[in-house]
């Protein structure tokens, strides 16, 4: 009997510490997995945020610029730099042919005569003179300085010639390459060229479908849930809503891209692409979530603050007005940025709305094309070039921040608003 | 003066009947005292004087209930000057999570009883020195009203409830969430208050209920036993029932 007993504890034992083995193994695995994903992510994102510069003499020579002696600032905006330019790469090697010529001219990037051009226009006294001016790297030679590029390959599976890479030795030798901040990654809009292609336009798109979102979502959703909760009869029919609500939180999101492209864009005929367009579908997409986010919190509040308002006299409109609500208010505001949270990381409706499109201007506004943060994403991962696989993390490590910020912010809500009852 | 007359209150939830034919006057500026087991509908006969039901979708009340002579169940009866009338102290402090001075200034604000901020101001003091809480909180009026200890803060739904001079307070077993000392502090209180206000208090407590009341009315099972002076019912019941819930042979 005794020893039967002591079997029994001995089991009871060794399951609980069973249970524990799994239950930790368990987080072990989830942190491992979130390790290795975040890792991965800047690992291979991290050289993103540097941009490789060239730096090479320009002759800012008057007569192949077709400018007259003492020139107005029009006429400086006005006139031809893509001879200097291309005379400047020419320059590195003199004894270049023709073809040399044109990989000389290929080391850089596409736009590199505007590079030259706001060179001259923030010191128009460089006429006729010569200036080192920092120059964009193209891409593959961008890669090569990171090391993201296989050198050894043979050369014609290169994208980089010999010659071309023999010239950028060289001028790395001289110390005339220099790795600096990457700015424009945050202030270009999206551009085929990789080095030149940035966040600023989905950054944008983004916060506008977000803004648009909210500013929908939020007093609808509030409102909802504040008439479900506080005043509706408790029937079948509210019932039944209450269980519709619950299914559109999960219905998976391309179904209300789909809602946007056919009601938004082919009923009421908005503009394509536009955030405002992504803004709805993805309101619609928050709604159940906010909710019942404000369902839950409402519901938290206790009863009893319910009843002393309404035993002082007050009436239920004030009752939900004055106490209920703003009660209820950080967890609705928490739920609501983490229902935002969720909409910004959503690409599958913005693709449909057709905020997929190659946009390379940055929105002034919600009526302006634009892309996402998740689409560029999207976008960049589908495109060959080398350029842009690093960029594609660093899009999402910007992302994550975002993401990061937006739940920092939530639990600061919660944590700063909430009233403690007895 | 009989201030309450309820005459054949029965109270449903849903199909279940909770009340059966309560008739009960209550005397003006007196205790009166509701006791009895739990569950025998002495809580709920109180929230039908304030008509507190009203919340509760399934709750139905049917009979008459007259406040100087006023039928409160009637169609024309307005809920919130009815309240505004007749305040309500509850089992468990539920002071608002807002300042002390907010806490007992709700009530006048909401019923336009200040004209201006000194009149409030005046009206807050005294409210909370018939609550005899003044001396206590008067150097942290703007601190939160949560933050007081459990008496305290019955104390204050009191100064709540008082601040727009009712004429009637339901208490619903105020004292069940304190200590002796603080329960001592409310009895001598409702003694206090009864000098201005009519006062009905549900209590489990037999002690209690012998000690502030003058009129005591027993019920059991939804229905009202007995009722009459404390001293009687306490010493010479009619009522076997009342005779074994008081000596504690149950309940």
């Amino acid at each position: 009997m005794n020893k039967n007993k002591e079997q029994l504890l001995n089991k009871r034992y060794k399951a609980e510490k069973r249970f524990r083995l799994f239950g930790q193994s368990a987080i072990f695995m989830a942190l491992l997995f979130l390790t290795i994903f975040i890792f991965k992510i800047f690992s291979t994102g991290y050289s993103a945020f540097q941009k490789t510069w060239l730096i090479v003499p320009v002759n800012f020579d008057a007569e192949l610029m077709m400018l007259d002696e003492n020139p107005t600032k029009q006429d400086i905006e006005d006139a031809d730099y893509y001879e200097i330019a291309l005379q400047s790469m020419w320059n590195l090697d003199l004894n270049a042919n023709e073809d040399q010529q044109n990989q000389l001219k290929r080391m850089v990037s596409y736009f590199f005569e505007r590079e030259i051009k706001q060179e001259l226009l923030k010191d128009p006294n460089l006429l006729g003179k010569t200036k080192e001016v920092y120059l964009t790297a193209s891409d593959d030679l961008d890669q090569v300085f990171k090391g993201n590029y296989p050198r050894d390959l043979p050369e014609d599976q290169r994208r980089v010639s010999d010659y071309q890479l023999k010239n950028f030795d060289q001028l790395v030798a001289n110390g005339k390459v220099e790795s600096k901040f990457n700015i424009s990654f945050f202030t270009n809009a999206d551009s085929r060229e990789a080095e030149l292609a940035g966040i600023a336009s989905s950054f944008m798109g983004s916060i506008f479908s977000i803004l648009v979102c909210l500013m929908i979502a939020f007093p609808v959703a509030v409102l909802a849930a504040i008439y479900l909760e506080e005043f509706a009869p408790k029937n079948r029919f509210t019932d039944f809503i209450e269980v519709n609500i619950n299914n559109l939180a999960a219905v998976p999101s391309i179904v209300f891209g789909l809602l946007g492209l056919g009601v938004l864009l082919a009923l009421f005929q908005l503009p394509r692409s536009t955030p405002l367009v992504g803004g709805i579908t993805l309101s619609l997409m928050t709604l159940p979530t906010i909710i019942i986010a404000a369902r839950a919190s409402l519901k938290a509040v206790p009863p009893s603050i319910r009843e002393a308002a309404l035993a002082m006299g007050a009436s239920r409109m004030q009752t939900t007005m004055h106490h209920t609500v703003p009660l209820s208010m950080p967890g609705t505001l928490s739920g609501t940025i983490i229902g935002l949270a969720q909409a910004l990381g959503e690409t599958a409706p913005l693709i449909l709305i057709g905020m997929v499109a190659f946009v390379n201007t940055i929105p002034g506004s919600p009526m302006d094309p634009a892309a996402s943060l998740p689409v560029q994403i999207y976008i960049w991962a589908e495109s060959a070039e080398r350029g842009f696989v690093e960029k594609v993390s660093a899009c999402i490590m910007v992302l994550l921040g975002f993401l990061i910020i937006m739940n920092l912010f939530a639990q600061i809500i919660r944590h700063k608003f909430e009233k403690k009852w007895s | 003066m009989k201030k309450i007359k309820a005459k054949d209150v029965d109270v449903f939830y849903g199909k279940k009947q909770a009340l059966f034919n309560i008739s009960l006057d209550i005397e003006e500026n007196q205790v009166t005292a509701l006791i009895g087991p739990s569950g025998c509908g002495k809580s709920t006969f109180l929230r039908c004087l304030n008509r507190m039901n009203d919340v509760i979708d399934i709750c139905s009340v049917k009979g008459e209930i007259l406040i100087n002579d006023f039928n409160i169940n009637d169609k024309s009866c307005d809920v919130v000057r009815l309240r505004e009338k007749i305040g309500m102290v509850f089992q468990k402090p539920n002071p608002f999570p807002k300042t002390l001075y907010e806490n007992v200034s709700y009530g006048p604000t909401i019923h336009g009883i200040a004209q201006s901020k000194q009149e409030m101001d005046e009206i807050v003091e005294t409210s909370l020195k018939k609550a005899a809480l003044w001396e206590e909180v008067k150097d942290r009026l703007h601190e939160p009203g949560t933050g007081l200890s459990g008496g305290q803060q019955q104390r204050l739904c009191i100064a709540r409830a008082i601040s727009v001079r009712p004429e009637v307070i339901l208490m619903d077993e105020p004292c069940s969430a304190l200590d002796p000392i603080a329960t001592a502090q409310i009895e001598e209180l409702i003694d206090e208050l009864k000098k201005e206000h009519t006062i009905i208090i549900v209590t489990h407590s037999m002690a209690q209920a012998a000690r502030v009341s003058q009129n005591t009315g027993f019920f059991h099972l939804g229905q009202l036993i007995e009722h009459g002076s404390t001293d009687k019912i306490f010493k010479n019941p009619d009522n076997k029932k009342t005779q074994d819930y008081i000596t504690g042979r149950f309940g």
